[in-house]
């Protein structure tokens, strides 16, 4: 068993394939169990008290309308500064883009119809890095931005930008890779028919920072994503007057009587 | 007093350099243990306060939602880095949100991350030593928790959640804030913060009703402890005494004698304000909550209403449901004995100001604007109130209710510039436990950028009038008013227009001795 195992390894992946694939797993592996406990914290952790911050939402349709309009438009974010909101939307957006045209590297066989519209969205990228550019000269730039910045945040940037920039490289300049190749890699991760992938430096150095931000979110700033939808600022019902709202732990005190309400009537008759 | 500079008004508000160490100091006046013990906390730093203190942020985390997602999830924008009315006055870095949060953040991440405690430079980890606890002390006294960083922020993050932990954490290893901490020991043992005892605040009431009389011919009374009134009302205990506050008492007084409502104050509970939430205090702030129950119980109202204060109208809309049950839903015995007695009608608790606003719309009370039409008037939202509560259940209402009730008694009204009021306002750069004349350098610095777009309505529009509805906000513009050249007697209440204006024609009631009977009679009809 274990020879043949070996032989499997010899016969068909280099080594660089062989690192790039146990790469990719221990970042999954790194990302999945961390996320899920950041966000099982996130979520046993009480709310011991409503904070929702003003324009306030009085129903749940409201929170649910507020959310939608932070998470796809950033909407205080815009209330807030322009060219922070401009940069940092053009990022994202582009950056999402970039990711569902990914799909069909990881995509095992025929792409099905509907990811064809995302076609035209090629130049998501351009997005993608101007604004990067944007957000790191500001971060230089701005005195009081710079001020907050620690090594770590100009890196995080660094290391999507040279993502960026290695994806960009790839798709418009005549540095392309082997795209067959690269969907054979990648679909095999998935289904676990592993491949050997193309050995281009611009596409390794583009899939090893790829594959160690997988690995960065549950220990970075990178909690943004689901911090936002557990912001208890943002998210709760300004209904305090209505519904009671109790946490785990107060009710608990409270029903232990914690903090006793003495009987008698003090000095009032 | 430290010397430092007044700020100059600028003509448009100019988002400074940064200046590091600018405010750098020892902080207010620290507790002693005569104020610390009432409260539960040490009376003097304790010996393994590194340790303590870490283990409380370890607590704290697990318990508020809040500070562990927000220690998480700032990603240094910077959007928030020139919002607070701290860093704008007095250009110190660590007044910024985000760096204020930072100083929290940074022993979180050294304590509790990954990163910090392997990579401490890389993502900017650091110890609890002596000299970042200084800090903390410090620059979280140089907050007034008013939330408007947490306005601008993508995530919501909100820096005074982060400030009330790190005063709870500094309290826990024994290093508390004198302001604070005496006036709740003098709260949650007499019942209210000026340590005002029962006869005393029955001879200042009664006084106050001679003078009314003695000035109008009418007998405005102001009922004490009166079993089976209707209304409970809480105001913050600056009310009964100080100006411009009792302007406003007198305009709450004249209301309920127009509608011919009874009403009481409790000697027991006779303050609305509770600094339990600025030290972050779950457990002190419950305590003074209850009293408030109590006084309600004891007294059998069926409403309670609260005055014009700010953070206890915060207190009392979003968390008096949850602390001590005023509203519905609680389930021990004594919230379920109040809510059968409170009148599901009415909102519970209410606000003077939806109380006096729906009087309006009811064209239960009639005023004689002219009365006021010698004052061009703006108003100033008091951060708890417009950034942490709501009025009268639509959305906004909390901007909508006073203006209304403004505009209803007076001719001339004009808003200040729209990114200075409403969600947006500028704090009057004394909340949070700030008040005090220890920490007078940092509240005129921080006065700044609201004065200066008061000074914009004065100059454009005559304004020579300034309201609030919060007695933190009102004691602060009374001292820096002068300090940037206005009339230190241009700040007034919202019921003090109120007073002003309204048209006594009710005939008198003897409220208090046949209150049996009112409230019957009320209920009758
Ligand atoms: S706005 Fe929010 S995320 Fe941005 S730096 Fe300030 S606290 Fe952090
Ligand atoms: S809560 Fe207010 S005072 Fe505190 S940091 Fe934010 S803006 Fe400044």
């Amino acid at each position: 068993m274990l020879p043949k195992f070996f032989e499997f390894f010899e016969n068909y992946m280099s080594v660089v394939s062989i690192f790039f694939t146990a790469l990719f797993y221990l970042s999954l592996a790194i990302f999945l169990v961390g996320m899920t406990r950041k966000i099982y914290q996130y979520w046993q952790t009480p709310v011991p008290l409503k904070i929702p911050t003003a324009p306030t939402p009085l129903t749940q349709t409201g929170v649910v309308m507020r959310m939608a309009r932070e998470v796809v438009l950033f909407e205080s974010l815009f209330k807030s500064n322009k060219w922070t909101w401009l940069f940092g939307w053009l990022f994202h957006i582009g950056l999402l883009l970039v990711l569902i045209r990914h799909i069909r590297y990881f995509w095992p066989g025929d792409l099905p119809e509907v990811f064809l519209l995302i076609q035209p969205f090629k130049y998501a990228a351009f997005a993608m890095v101007i604004g990067l550019i944007g957000l790191i000269t500001r971060r230089i730039t701005v005195e009081r931005v710079r001020y907050i910045s620690a090594p770590s945040d100009y890196l995080m940037l660094l290391l999507l930008l040279i993502i960026g920039i290695s994806g960009v490289v790839m798709s418009f300049t005549s540095n392309h890779t082997d795209i067959i190749m690269v969907k054979n890699f990648a679909s095999g991760l998935l289904i676990f028919d592993w491949a050997n992938l193309p050995t281009e430096v611009h596409f390794l150095v583009h899939i090893f920072l790829a594959f160690s931000l997988l690995a960065l979110f549950p220990i970075s700033k990178l909690l943004h994503i689901p911090g936002i939808f557990f912001s208890p600022t943002r998210n709760q019902v300004d209904d305090s007057r209505k519904k009671r709202h109790i946490s785990s732990w107060a009710l608990k005190q409270e029903q232990e009587g914690q903090v006793i309400l003495n009987e008698t009537l003090g000095k009032d008759k | 007093m430290a010397d430092f500079e007044i700020p100059e008004l600028p003509t448009y508000l100019e988002i400074p350099a940064i200046n590091e160490g600018v405010m750098q100091g020892d902080g207010p006046f620290k507790s002693v243990e005569e104020f610390q013990t009432p409260l539960g906390f040490p009376g003097k730093k304790i010996d393994n306060w590194q340790e303590v203190a870490i283990s409380k942020m370890g607590e704290l985390k697990s318990k508020y939602r809040s500070v562990q997602v927000f220690l998480d999830a700032c990603v240094k924008c910077g959007a928030c880095t020139d919002k607070c009315h701290y860093f704008l006055g007095s250009s110190d870095p660590k007044n910024m949100p985000v760096a204020r949060q930072d100083l929290f953040r940074s022993v979180y991440r050294r304590h509790f991350t990954f990163a910090g405690k392997y990579f401490p430079k890389l993502v900017g980890a650091k110890e609890l030593d002596d000299a970042m606890l200084d800090d903390w002390y410090n620059y979280f006294h140089q907050c007034s928790q008013c939330r408007r960083c947490s306005v601008f922020c993508p995530y919501g993050i909100d820096t005074a959640e982060i400030s009330m932990a790190a005063r709870e954490v500094l309290d826990t290893v024994g290093v508390g804030q004198k302001y604070c901490n005496q006036i709740l020991g003098k709260a949650i043992t007499i019942g209210n913060n000026l340590g005002l005892p029962e006869p005393a605040l029955r001879d200042t009431l009664l006084d106050l009703e001679e003078e009314i009389e003695e000035e109008t011919g009418i007998a405005v009374k102001y009922p004490l402890d009166v079993k089976g009134a209707e209304i409970l009302l809480i105001t913050p205990s600056a009310d009964f005494f100080a100006e411009p506050h009792i302007d406003g008492l007198i305009g709450y007084g004249k209301v309920f004698h127009q509608d011919g409502v009874s009403w009481t104050m409790s000697s027991y509970a006779s303050e609305g304000a509770n600094f339990g939430m600025f030290i972050g205090s779950y457990d002190v702030m419950r305590s003074a909550a209850l009293r408030i129950r109590k006084a309600a119980l004891d007294l059998e109202v069926s409403r309670i209403m609260v005055g014009e204060c700010g953070h206890a109208w915060r207190v009392a809309y979003s968390f008096w449901n949850t602390l001590s049950g005023v509203g519905a839903g609680a389930t021990d015995e004594h919230a379920m004995k109040l809510q059968q007695q409170l009148d599901s009608r009415y909102p519970q608790p209410q606000h003077i100001i939806e109380y006096t606003y729906d009087l309006i719309q009811r064209g239960k009370l009639e005023f004689d604007k002219s009365a006021n039409d010698d004052r061009t008037v703006t108003f100033h939202d008091s951060c708890n109130v417009a950034r942490a509560t709501n009025m009268g259940g639509i959305p906004n209402g909390q901007f909508i209710l006073p203006r209304e009730v403004i505009k209803a008694v007076c001719n001339n009204f004009v808003d200040m510039e729209r990114s200075t009021i409403m969600e947006s306002t500028f704090c009057c750069g004394g909340g949070g436990g700030l008040l005090t004349d220890d920490l007078m350098e940092i509240r005129i610095k921080g006065a700044m950028p609201r004065m200066q777009a008061l000074k914009e309505v004065e100059k454009t529009n005559a304004v020579d009038t300034l309201v609030a509805i919060c007695a933190i906000c009102k004691s602060q513009f009374s001292k820096v008013l002068p300090k940037f050249d206005f009339d230190p007697y241009m700040i007034v209440s919202a019921h003090q227009l109120v007073s002003e204006a309204i048209i006594m024609d009710k005939p008198q009631k003897a409220v208090t001795a046949e209150i049996a009977e009112t409230a019957e009679t009320a209920e009758a009809k």
